[in-house]
């Protein structure tokens, strides 16, 4: 009945892990709480819920939940708390813990548990059939279950257990991550290159060793700049209307990228890039740089980045007087040319979904004038994107 | 049976945050403290601490500080000096190590309450570079081959203003809890806890000002409870009356000494332009 409340709050889409549900156990076998259901509802809360954002999906999930243990025991603000307990019993012995060892660890199951679980929230009806239902999976098996049955009792149904699992394939679930700020500065990390500057505040022994062998074995201390990320980023954001549905994950790139460079320079476009780009991204009113004095300020050291669909007219990136907006001289090919010519390490990360690139003829022709360095902004694309910008020139 | 925190005469303790404290004290885990500026994380670990009668060890975090500086930090520089003068201290690498605060926290006889304040103005990794220690309530000394376990667990609280997202393998070894910001109620008990005695009138209509000016749109930075506890000085200070705080149009008045509740000036001209538009119409 309590697991039935982990697949509730995993059904619910809180992203709750065993772990934590381990805790909540293990506090109500300890004396947290008494035996009020508000109180079970707060530790519960606390025990696995770690992001205030989440609460509201937890409220309802507790609430679907609830109805059920209502049906199984009655209508009552109390739970019966010994039941509760009950649920809570996971004494492993130590043949348990062995055996669980030679199944390839702890970590090793909790990974292929975690994956079950994905499937069971795909395949939601099929799903309690082979997780919630006792001893029938390894859920039940490793004593997660009320009637969890004792693995080394039961080795026949153990071992059927287990291939179970191996029947599974393996599903790589990096694809699902969460983009979010955090991985996304993670992803950016790739992209170090350190330098001291600043402050020297950090003992240089090599130096000091030297000076001090100079000066006759008088200790003369050398101090310098500790090491920081001096990588400089120019990036260049397109702010045509056929952004705005991306625009929360640029946002999120944005303020990622902020945090993680020091050296940052950022201005915005629309659709492509032409004689000049604009300070803020309200566009139509704010100060524009012209696209030459953008390339003389900041020199060939800063890596390039575009963001943007690369979704729009061929016309505007292929003839001169191509733009919507006004007459462009020079054919936006022509300036893209001109930047990844000073800026040999360029990338442009495009928002739409990779699979769909071959829909659009024009980010076909933008993909060519990048020299193939094109990636999408997933997780997996930017530290495609990251290692690309490493290295100077087109990709193979 | 684990000690147990009830709130105390000096901090108003909701019931679900002294549930998730002593959920996090039973099982000896670090409690995540997230909420608002100014919401009382930081008093919370103190008055933990003083409920229960431990020490308190506060780490506060800056976004230079590095997990390495908990445990300990080895300062060859004084070393080398010493050499240079001939100090036998220096043949005992010992002598050159410096305890940070987890190594205190370890070593002490008495459980301590450790607080690790505002963990997210540190670099992204830095509570990743925790786990382990704060797992295993251990770490190793390389220098002098030691390893410094914990004689008794520490209370671990730490907090947090959200200014980044923490990892996830670091959020599943916590309890939790976000604290709201106060409602009427809680309100009125945390400023009778600062203030015993205030008077009910003027409180009350201290506390409707607050709450409306906590309403106003697009403020940068609304009052926080410390504000709200810094202005009510202020009032007590100038013996202002509660009938210069009412009105019947909550809009149209700005509360004296406001300056106090808005600390921004940006802000300041944003309330003060909106008064006085409400009185024009
Ligand atoms: N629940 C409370 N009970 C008593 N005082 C409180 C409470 N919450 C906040 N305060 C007061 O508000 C001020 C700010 O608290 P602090 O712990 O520094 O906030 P935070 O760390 O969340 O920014 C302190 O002076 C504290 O006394
Ligand atoms: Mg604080």
């Amino acid at each position: 009945m309590l697991s039935q409340f982990f697949f509730t709050l995993r059904e619910h889409q809180v992203p709750v892990t065993i772990p934590e549900y381990l805790t909540l156990l293990e506090a109500l076998k300890g004396d947290v709480i008494g035996p009020n259901i508000d109180e079970f509802y707060l530790l519960a809360r606390s025990a696995l819920v770690k992001d205030e954002t989440h609460f509201d999906k937890f409220d309802r999930a507790f609430a679907a939940f609830y109805r059920g243990v209502e049906a199984a025991t009655g209508p009552s603000h109390e739970i019966p708390l010994e039941w509760l307990r009950k649920q809570a019993e996971l004494n492993l012995s130590a043949e348990e813990k062995a055996l669980i060892e030679s199944l390839g660890g702890w970590d090793e199951l909790m990974k292929r548990f975690r994956e079950r679980l994905e499937e069971q929230k795909e395949r939601h009806e099929g799903g309690k059939k082979w997780i919630g239902t006792a001893g029938k999976s390894p859920f039940g098996a490793y004593g997660f279950n009320p009637e969890g049955i004792r693995i080394g009792q039961q080795e026949s149904r153990n071992r059927s257990a287990v291939k179970v699992w191996d029947a599974r394939e393996f599903r790589n679930l990096d694809g699902d991550v969460q983009l979010g700020t955090r991985n996304l500065k993670v992803a950016l990390r790739r992209l170090r290159r350190f330098a001291r500057e600043g402050a020297a505040s950090e003992l240089d022994l090599d130096s000091t060793i030297d000076h001090t062998a100079r000066n006759a074995g008088l200790l003369d201390l050398q101090l310098r700049p500790e090491r920081h990320n001096a990588v400089k980023v120019l990036l260049l954001l397109d702010i045509g209307g056929s952004m705005d549905e991306h625009s929360r994950l640029c946002s999120e790139l944005f303020s990622a990228a902020r945090a993680e460079f020091r050296h940052l320079e950022f201005f915005y476009f629309h659709n492509c890039v032409y004689d000049h780009v604009w300070n803020d991204n309200r566009r139509r009113h704010g100060a524009r740089t012209a696209t030459w004095d953008l390339m003389h300020r900041f020199n060939a050291d800063y890596r390039l980045i575009f963001v943007g669909d690369a979704t729009m007219s061929p016309f505007e990136i292929l003839r001169p007087g191509g733009s919507l907006e006004y007459m462009n001289e020079d054919a936006g090919a022509d300036w893209l040319q001109r930047l990844t010519d000073v800026y040999q390490r360029s990338i442009w990360l495009n928002p739409t979904p990779e699979e769909n690139w071959g829909y659009h003829y024009t980010i076909g022709v933008i993909r060519d004038l990048m020299g193939g360095r094109m990636f999408p902004l997933t997780l997996d694309g930017l530290e495609r994107g990251m290692r690309a910008l490493a290295r100077k020139g087109p990709l193979l | 049976m684990s000690p147990r925190f009830t709130g105390s005469k000096t901090y108003v303790a909701t019931d679900d945050l002294r549930l998730s404290v002593n959920a996090a004290i039973t099982l000896g885990r670090p409690l995540l403290i997230k909420g608002e500026p100014g919401t009382g994380k930081t008093r919370l670990a103190e008055e933990v601490a003083r409920g229960l009668g431990m020490p308190l060890l506060e780490w506060h975090i800056k976004s230079t500080t590095k997990a390495q500086q908990g445990l300990y930090e080895y300062d060859a520089v004084s070393r080398l000096r010493d050499s240079q003068l001939g100090d036998p201290k220096v043949h005992d690498i010992a002598n050159y190590i410096v305890p940070g605060m987890l190594w205190q926290a370890f070593e002490s006889d008495t459980p301590v309450v450790l607080l690790i304040d505002e963990i997210d103005k540190a670099d992204i990794e830095f509570p990743n570079d925790l786990l382990r220690e704060l797992d295993r309530m251990e770490f190793y000394v390389y220098e002098t081959r030691q390893l410094i376990r914990a004689k008794q667990r520490p209370l671990v609280f730490i907090t947090s203003n959200n200014e980044k997202d923490l990892p996830d393998a670091f959020l599943r070894r916590c309890f939790f809890h976000y604290i709201r910001f106060p409602d009427k109620e809680t309100m009125e008990q945390i400023v009778e806890v600062h203030y015993p005695g205030i008077k009910k009138a003027l409180l009350r209509e201290a506390l409707e000002a607050f709450f409306a000016v906590r309403e106003v749109p697009g403020l940068k930075k609304k009052p926080s409870t410390s504000e709200l506890l810094d202005w009510l000085k202020l009032l007590l200070a100038e013996d202002i009356p509660p009938e210069a705080l009412r009105t019947d149009d909550r809009k149209s008045i700005i509360p004296p000494l406001h300056g106090a509740l808005l600390k921004n000036e940006q802000d300041v001209h944003l309330f003060e332009r909106l008064v006085f538009m409400s009185r024009r119409s």
